[in-house]
């Protein structure tokens, strides 16, 4: 029992970290119809400029807004520079693109910061919380509230507020949302600006569980972009559960089955549901237009 | 008679296989140039996929993986040799495509790639996992293709360079030729249908699911033909290959030099092939620049460099 | 499209001839993973090795003959290796070549240095790199299976029969996992379990918990390197398992003690070198003056403590440098007689014997037991 219930607190542990990167993507795919591989690369810029602001002398508060301003800064100039300019080009040029920005980033990280491996101190501490003999950190607790919190955010954004639905309108058409007096610029903008915000807020929350480096992007953008496409692309609640399920999934299969191909499982359950729900599991439904 | 623009494509790119050895300065260059040639072929599958078909797939390099271990692994354990290991590998590429295609090429846009992209990381896996049989993440041997030795009995003496310069040449025509005709053929004129739009492609009677299939398995044999020439040319093969970051690259070669087209798909293999090489004398700021290089080309040029310039010259005369 | 081609091609291959460095009198060549997975070993080697060079020139090169080196970065990627290998021989023309941070980019150099008979001093552990020898071959660092042995017999010692394994999925990892599952019976240990982890997982109390649990594990050993064995430790901490955790050579670093918190890396024990406790060592002690003055210029240039991995390509290029000043030829075939006449070579590692039958020239007395004590590293006697 209390070895079930530590697979599951691992589960969630890694599955929230999965959300959270998971959750950065829906934004900028609602507004722009653009999976975002840079994403990860956000999440490392939210650890890495937290560590060096921190260790610079600032406060750890201070360090970790500073790191999300700074990443938001480069999410809209990412938008400016590089992907208002290419608007219509086709799916996989978009692809390369944002793979492109990635490679970017990372070179610039590796040559502002350095190439080892850093972190910073848990924010409530190092002492584990038992619970029924299995244990859980607190700075856990802080990744799940974190996603918890940026969903639910999410949530509300796009249902509750115009500005949300005027993402959603500019999403589905970007010429009627302009017509009807939606400022779609505005919104591309808001939206890279808030992506890039949540990753670096993940990125803060869960460097002292994970550490960071400057190449652990790319590896988080993998993981991020398979739980949202199994939750199903652009909707927060898929997110939020396609990276709890991806978390629990690996951990239990490491626990149960085999620690060699838990990656494996977890790969083969995303082909598995894709084949029944090619939209994932909470994705909208698309109709081909002739 | 007149000769269609087809071949005025091979006899050029012939010419120039066999022409700029001419101002090679060192044995390296034979090196560069056959691994150019080895990207032009995997490249060149990704055309008919996603030239022709319009399929994103971010797993090929699954089928290079296949290829290279299949030519590590057929010689040693079932004494096939090595020249006949590529056409098993690429066979069992092609037939695991069409059991994977399947089911996968349901999927649209993002849906397929992440699709693609999981079955590319299955193979990697189990390339890294099963020791036994594979050594696991360090690599494996490849036993030596004999070929070189067979010539040099008919008298024809070539350095280890120029014989894999002339061998992975002669297959960057071959595969040139045979996707180049493809694209006039009716299942190239089906492929082209489909890209364009599938609901309209279904009406006028083309089974789409059967043709998006072909172009699958195609490209599979492609990426597996190139995955074994690489490891047969290294005498060694890392799981490395089979790697997300190998699919990416091949992906991003096609789509710079213009996926639509087969000497666009060909010159983006050589462009990132050699810049490289090339960024080494920038060794810190390679990525920065390799970064720039790709979001540079997709903003101005959209359809890839070979489009884009041709478009430009075509404008620049009238 | 024609008109393309004909100019971009040869234009890209001449620049690539004047990407060549000028002639100098001795090249040595370099290829090292500075970037992608292995960066964390690849890049304070290329560091020791720029920092050497430049050092070498500054105090006059060998026998006053400058040494040129070609540093080239394989991204951990074998192929990209193969290719830096032949274009050091081919286009750069180097004497020899050291490098190869990991064992697959080392293979990947090994077959064209032998085709080419250019001597090659490998940085990375595999026992297969130097046994069967190759001429050409050498290498600096300890074998894995030399570090699983150093450990089972400090487990043998305390009375350790039955060991639970946890390993990263990576190269090092799995070549360490094999080689100590393979020497585990010579000193009367049992693998009870074996579990491994992706190198960027963020949480492995899964696999420790199916460790905890196994009936009569008495110890745990880490194969790894990069942020799992760090994360590892956390988590064995978390957990609050009280048996002895010991990790690889691959984590000697004051780096892993603070990645893994001084409180959960307290008694944890590894194989190290003796330049982790450079200022620890007996007046006397031969390796004490080669280790202090690496560590400090390193430190000193680069503000970044020294790692093993620095230290083997130290070892790899003093090697280099030894053999072609006691060779007084830069012919490769002369650099590598006298590299295999090495004896009694005082490097970071260890001190270095080669002979015809052995191209690495350590034994196990090189390593050090090491343990975490009170935030730092102490020699275990």
């Amino acid at each position: 029992m209390s070895e079930l219930l530590q697979f599951v607190f691992s589960g969630i542990t890694v599955g929230a970290v999965y959300a959270l990167v998971a959750l950065g993507f829906t934004i900028i795919f609602n507004a722009s119809g653009v999976v975002n591989f840079a994403q990860g690369e956000f999440v490392m810029l939210g650890g890495m400029i937290t560590v060096f602001a921190h260790a610079a002398g600032l406060p750890l508060p201070l360090a970790a807004l500073i790191a999300i301003v700074v990443t938001a800064a480069v999410g809209v100039a990412l938008n400016r520079l590089a992907i208002e300019p290419a608007r219509g080009a086709p799916v996989v040029s978009l692809i390369i693109i944002t793979i492109g920005a990635s490679i970017f980033i990372r070179g610039a990280s590796q040559l502002i910061f350095d190439k080892q491996i850093h972190s910073f101190p848990a924010f409530s501490g190092d002492d584990p919380i038992h619970v029924l003999g299995a244990t859980i950190l607190m700075q856990s607790l802080w990744v799940i509230g974190g996603a918890l919190a940026v969903f639910a955010g999410l949530w509300l954004f796009f249902t509750k507020t115009l500005l949300g639905r005027a993402v959603l309108a500019t999403s589905n058409n970007r010429m009627a949302a302009q017509l009807v007096g939606i400022n779609t610029k505005f919104v591309m903008t808001l939206s890279f600006a808030l992506s890039a915000a949540i990753g670096a807020f993940g990125g803060v929350l869960v460097t002292p569980i994970t550490l960071t480096a400057y190449d652990v992007g790319l590896a988080l953008a993998l993981k991020g972009f398979a739980a949202a496409m199994l939750g199903g692309m652009g909707n927060p609640k898929g997110a939020l559960v396609g990276g709890l399920l991806l978390g629990l999934l690996e951990a239990l299969t490491a626990g149960y089955l085999s620690s060699q191909y838990k990656d494996a499982a977890a790969f083969v359950i995303i082909l598995a549901v894709l084949f029944f729900m090619p939209q994932g599991l909470f994705g909208r439904k698309s109709t081909d237009r002739v | 008679m007149r000769i269609s623009g087809k071949y005025w494509t091979l006899i050029f790119l012939a010419a120039l296989i066999a022409v700029t050895p001419l101002f090679f300065p060192s044995g390296y260059y034979f090196r560069v140039g056959s691994l150019l040639f080895v990207n032009g072929l995997a490249v060149t599958g990704i055309v008919v996929l996603t030239g022709y078909a319009g399929q994103i797939s971010l797993g090929q390099a699954g089928f290079a993986g296949i290829g290279g271990y299949a030519c590590a692994l057929a010689p040693v354990h079932w004494g096939v040799p090595p020249a006949l290991a590529v056409v098993l590998g690429a066979a069992v590429s092609g037939v695991l495509a069409y059991l994977v295609g399947r089911p996968i090429l349901r999927l649209k846009g993002y849906y397929l790639s992440v699709a693609s992209l999981g079955f590319g990381i299955l193979v990697a896996m189990v390339l890294n996992n099963e020791r036994e049989l594979t050594k696991g993440p360090d690599g494996i041997n490849v036993p030596d293709i004999g070929l070189r030795g067979l010539l040099s009995d008919w008298g024809l003496n070539l350095t280890n360079g120029e014989f894999w310069y002339a061998l992975t040449g002669i297959c960057l025509l071959i595969g040139a030729w045979i996707a180049l005709n493809l694209q006039s053929s009716p299942t190239g004129r089906a492929l082209r249908a489909l890209h364009g739009s599938e609901v309209a492609a279904s009406t006028v009677g083309i089974d789409v699911a059967r043709v998006k299939i072909q172009a699958f398995v195609i490209s599979a044999i492609y990426a597996s033909v190139a995955g074994s020439l690489m490891a047969l040319q290294n005498k060694f093969v890392t799981p490395d290959i089979a790697g997300f970051l190998h699919s990416v690259e091949m992906v991003t070669m096609a789509v710079l030099g213009g996926v639509a087209s087969v000497p666009g798909a060909i010159l983006g293999a050589g462009v990132l092939t050699l810049l490289p090489q090339v960024l080494t004398v920038l060794a810190e700021y390679e990525q920065l620049i390799l970064g720039l290089v790709m979001m540079g080309v997709m903003i101005f040029l959209q359809e890839g460099l070979v489009p884009s310039i041709l478009r430009w010259f075509r404008g620049r005369d009238e | 499209m024609r008109k393309t081609l004909i100019t971009t091609v040869p234009a890209a291959l001449i620049a690539l001839g004047l990407a060549t460095a000028a002639q100098a009198v001795i090249k040595i060549g370099a290829s090292v993973s500075a970037t992608g997975p292995a960066a964390f070993l690849g890049d304070p080697e290329a560091k020791t090795l720029q920092m050497m060079v430049d050092d070498l020139n500054a105090k006059g090169g060998i026998k006053g003959e400058k040494v040129d080196l070609v540093l080239y970065d394989d991204g951990g990627d074998a192929n990209k290796a193969r290719t830096f290998a032949t274009r050091l021989i081919e286009d750069d023309g180097v004497q020899a070549i050291v490098g190869g941070t990991t064992t697959g980019t080392t293979m990947a150099i090994l077959s064209a240095a032998e085709d080419a008979k250019v001597p090659f001093v490998s940085l990375a552990g595999a026992i297969d790199i130097v046994q069967p020898v190759k001429p050409y071959t050498f290498k600096t660092p300890h074998t894995d299976r030399m570090a699983c042995q150093k450990i089972f017999a400090d487990m043998q010692k305390r009375g350790f029969t039955k060991v639970g394994l946890i390993s990263g999925t990576d190269g090092f990892g799995a070549s360490m996992q094999a080689q100590c599952k393979d020497v585990a019976g010579d000193y009367g240990i049992g693998i009870v379990a074996d579990e491994t982890y992706d190198p960027k997982d963020a949480d492995m109390t899964a696999q420790l918990t199916k460790i905890k649990n196994t009936a009569g594990v008495q110890a745990v050993l880490n194969p790894g390197f990069g942020q799992g064995p760090a994360i590892v430790t956390r988590n064995y901490h978390q957990l609050g398992i009280e048996l002895p955790l010991y990790q690889s050579h691959g984590v000697a670093s004051d780096g892993f003690i603070k990645l893994a918190g001084a409180e959960a890396a307290e008694g944890v024990r590894l194989p190290g070198t003796a330049l982790l406790v450079a200022d620890q060592l007996p007046e006397g002690d031969a390796q004490k003056p080669v280790v202090t003055a690496y560590k400090s210029a390193y430190e000193a240039k680069y503000n970044q403590p020294v790692s093993t991995f620095g230290g083997y390509a130290h070892d790899g290029f003093a090697l280099i440098v030894d053999a072609i000043s006691r060779a007084g030829s830069s012919k490769p075939a002369a650099i590598r007689d006298a590299l295999e006449q090495t004896k009694g070579f005082v490097g970071t590692t260890g001190i270095y014997t080669m002979s015809p039958e052995d191209h690495l020239g350590l034994d196990l007395s090189a390593f050090r037991m090491l343990e975490v004590k009170g935030g730092g590293w102490t020699i275990v006697n």
